[in-house]
């Protein structure tokens, strides 16, 4: 693997799968009383998040705890883009701490991979999301979530998603999700579909491994999942699309819609949910729907990506996993 | 008053040639002239030799951000890239949109004494594109404006833009317009495409600018008047001036060294220092503007010169200063992108870097022919030469080039503001 974490197209094929191999071990440790390893003790995390996202910082952090790392959590108020507060003053400071590793959260697309190339820092850099650019364990969680349920827990071990056909549907232009899923999907094997309006489809998508679609209604019955993209309201006053209804009627997911998508397909949402604009509360509940699950999942991946970045020099747990891992570096 | 001998010269690219000036003007251009009486022989075989040349788009900062750039150091680093002549763009603080803001640009250039400053004006005041400025006070002050511009900002209110064209026709001024349609271009970071797509940058539809040219050219035609444009960079746009001009609108138009050079492939990297308005196109784009320049559609070429202090390019991509500085750099990638690729020979590198801009400009004592009583505004390269570009040795206070260890053909030897050298031996005096 790379020294960083910045894309999910920097993962190969075996990056990929050893981190889903490595985050099934690590998914043990969850089943245990005592949730954590001693595997990263005495190392230093700092999530450095510039950008609110409760739910992936404590992701990370009940990650970096579960191997227990010291954790240091620094938000930056406001918006990073404002003069005076400089991500690489902030860098150097982490620098001077020495911290063993950043996990960045950024509204800039390209800050994690400014923060890892300009010389600002030594120690790894794990992109938690940057702007409409990135958002590689986001992508990874997804990935482990459907080798799960379409492969099998233990059956898909050593696997990709060779052949699985995967639709993603909304605000494909602004989402850093979709961009990250189309690349590690298409390295795991899959066959994705994008499914849009067209004001909300990227001017140069042609050259993605993807296909594109405008209508939910002709990909759903040949979806083996179906991951709906946040839509956030105020897409509606730059004129993407005309009203909340009309999107709903033609991209949202209804109980009758997913009755058209096959018996073993999933619906997944990578949170939080707009009810009713983009998933119904029926799919929403149903247990089809795996959104529960992708939160569990999002910390054993982070785990595995945590403990493969920092070459652990002991076993992450007694497993042929880990000792692949020593073969990788 | 001193007499320099330029020995064996090859004026503008041709058969070498003596060039003897006396004092503030060519006296004697022929083969054979005798040092009599000469105070420095400059022995310049295999060397070319062109009119000073003529930028119409520099930014040089003073008044309000001298930390990135002065009057004095912009034209010390005008005369060491060639220049004998800089437009210096309005977009100042406080803003040039008066006769006072524009003579004292004027006489600072005056005071600088390596480079003429001509100051350029704002179109409107404030550079809001509400309401014009006083174009004409500014044409009768000491400055003789001619050339108004809301550069970095477009006139983009099509009743201003027509009002503008129309008021300037009194005193034979041109209004150069910064295409870009606010609208289309609102948070865009690169030009919209494939790479934008994949980076997660917000786009830069060609269309922004060439939606403006095309109202531009057409507003120009119906009131008769006389358009620039700045800094043009889509293979869409060279279409619409290559019809205008076939339709005998007046309208010309500048590239910049950098759109004939790279591409948004460079933004991969994602280092600020190939951040620039308008910006890196495709190689496609970049493949027209040296066809357009070649053939004349593009009329001159024009630095652009932006000067940033080092800490507002170093900084993630968003939060990074839009431009790159340009002056000392450009003869050297005209000379790898048009004339060692065949398209101009140095004759037609005189013409779009110094006879059109000066004429664009009005400026009568630039862009002249190298011949007998021409003032001897002169520049000397070592054509041959090669290496790698080293921003510390800029004479720019702002060191943001995208060249930085890039190697570029050409170096200027020697460079005469009216016969007096400015630069020597590729070193400013
Ligand atoms: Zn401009």
């Amino acid at each position: 693997m790379k020294r960083h974490l910045i894309s999910a197209a920097d993962l190969t094929r075996d990056d990929a799968v050893l981190i889903l191999d490595t985050a099934e071990e690590m998914a043990r440790v969850a089943d245990r009383p005592i949730k954590k390893l001693p595997t990263l003790r005495g190392r230093t995390i700092c999530n450095l998040f510039f950008e609110d996202s409760t739910r992936t910082r404590i992701s990370f952090e009940a990650a970096e705890k579960r191997l227990s790392a010291d954790v240091i959590n620094f938000a930056a108020k406001g918006s990073s883009v404002s003069k005076g507060e400089s991500l690489k003053d902030t860098a150097q400071t982490l620098e001077a701490m020495g911290v063993d590793a950043v996990v960045i959260r950024h509204s800039a697309s390209g800050a994690p991979y400014r923060l890892a190339t300009s010389g600002w820092i030594d120690a790894p850099v794990i992109n938690a999301g940057d702007g409409t650019h990135q958002h590689p364990t986001q992508a990874l969680l997804d990935a482990f979530t459907m080798r799960r349920r379409l492969v099998g827990r233990d059956a898909g071990l050593g696997k990709g998603l060779d052949g699985r056909r995967i639709t993603l549907v909304g605000d494909v232009l602004h989402s850093r999700v979709a961009r990250s899923n189309v690349d590690l999907l298409h390295t795991l094997g899959a066959e994705v579909t994008l499914v849009a309006p067209p004001t909300l489809v990227p001017v140069g998508v042609e050259t993605w491994p993807c296909e594109v679609s405008y209508s939910l209604d002709e990909v759903l019955p040949k979806s083996d999942a179906v991951m709906m993209l946040r839509v956030q309201r105020e897409r509606m006053n730059a004129a993407f699309f005309p009203t909340e209804r009309e999107y709903s009627r033609r991209y949202g997911l209804d109980s009758a819609r997913m009755a058209k998508m096959p018996e073993h397909a999933l619906v997944m949402h990578p949170g939080p949910m707009v009810r009713g604009m983009e998933i119904t509360a029926e799919v929403a509940d149903s247990d089809r729907c795996t959104v529960v699950e992708q939160v569990a999942n999002g910390v054993s991946v982070r785990m595995a990506v945590l403990y493969l970045l920092l070459g652990g020099s002991e076993p992450a747990v007694t497993t042929p996993a880990a000792a692949r891992t020593e073969e990788n570096k | 008053m001193s007499k320099i001998l330029i020995r064996g010269a090859k004026v503008l690219g041709g058969e070498p040639q003596d060039v003897l000036i006396d004092g503030e003007t060519i006296a004697e251009v022929g083969t054979g002239l005798s040092a009599d009486g000469v105070d420095t022989v400059i022995e310049a075989s295999g060397q070319v030799l062109l009119p000073g040349l003529v930028d119409l788009h520099t930014h040089l900062r003073e008044p309000g951000r001298e930390d990135s750039e002065t009057v004095l150091t912009g034209t010390r680093a005008a005369a060491a890239g060639g220049y004998t002549a800089v437009f210096a763009m309005a977009n100042t603080f406080p803003v040039a949109d008066t006769a006072g803001v524009v003579e004292q640009v004027w006489r600072l250039g005056k005071e600088s004494g390596y480079c003429d400053v001509q100051p350029i004006g704002a179109v409107t005041v404030g550079l809001e594109g509400k309401k014009l400025s006083e174009l004409g006070a500014m044409h009768e002050s000491a400055a003789n404006v001619t050339v108004f511009s809301d550069d970095g900002k477009c006139v983009d209110d099509a009743v201003i833009m027509r009002r503008a064209l129309e008021y300037v026709k009194a005193f034979g001024g041109v209004v150069a317009q910064h295409a870009q349609e606010p609208r289309l271009t609102e948070g865009a970071q690169m030009n919209e495409g494939t790479v934008s797509a994949e980076l997660g940058l917000g786009g830069w539809p060609a269309v922004a600018e060439e939606s403006i040219i095309a109202r531009d050219v057409l507003l120009a035609e119906h009131v008769g008047s006389r358009v620039h444009i700045c800094h043009l960079s889509t293979a869409g746009s060279v279409e619409i001036v290559r019809w205008a001009k076939s339709r005998g609108i007046d309208v010309t138009a500048e590239v910049t060294p950098h759109h004939l050079l790279l591409t948004d492939e460079l933004v991969r990297s994602y280092n600020p220092v190939y951040k620039v308005n308008p910006p890196l196109r495709t190689e496609r784009d970049v493949m027209a503007l040296r066809e357009a320049l070649a053939d004349g559609t593009i009329d001159i070429v024009a630095t652009d010169h932006a000067p940033h202090p080092h800490e507002d390019k170093d900084c993630e991509w968003a939060a990074a200063a839009m431009g790159m500085v340009g002056l000392e750099t450009a003869l050297s990638v005209v000379q790898q992108t048009m004339v060692e690729t065949g398209l101009l020979d140095w004759a037609g590198v005189a013409d779009r870097m110094s006879f059109a801009p000066a004429r664009i400009g009005s400026l009568p004592n630039h862009g002249r022919p190298v011949s007998a009583g021409e003032p001897a505004n002169l520049t000397l390269v070592d054509t041959s030469y090669r290496g790698a570009v080293d921003p510390a040795h800029f004479a720019s206070r702002s060191r943001n080039t995208p060249y930085e260890g890039r190697e570029l053909p050409g170096r200027v030897t020697h460079t005469f503001l009216r016969g007096r050298a400015t630069v020597v031996d590729g070193t400013l005096a």
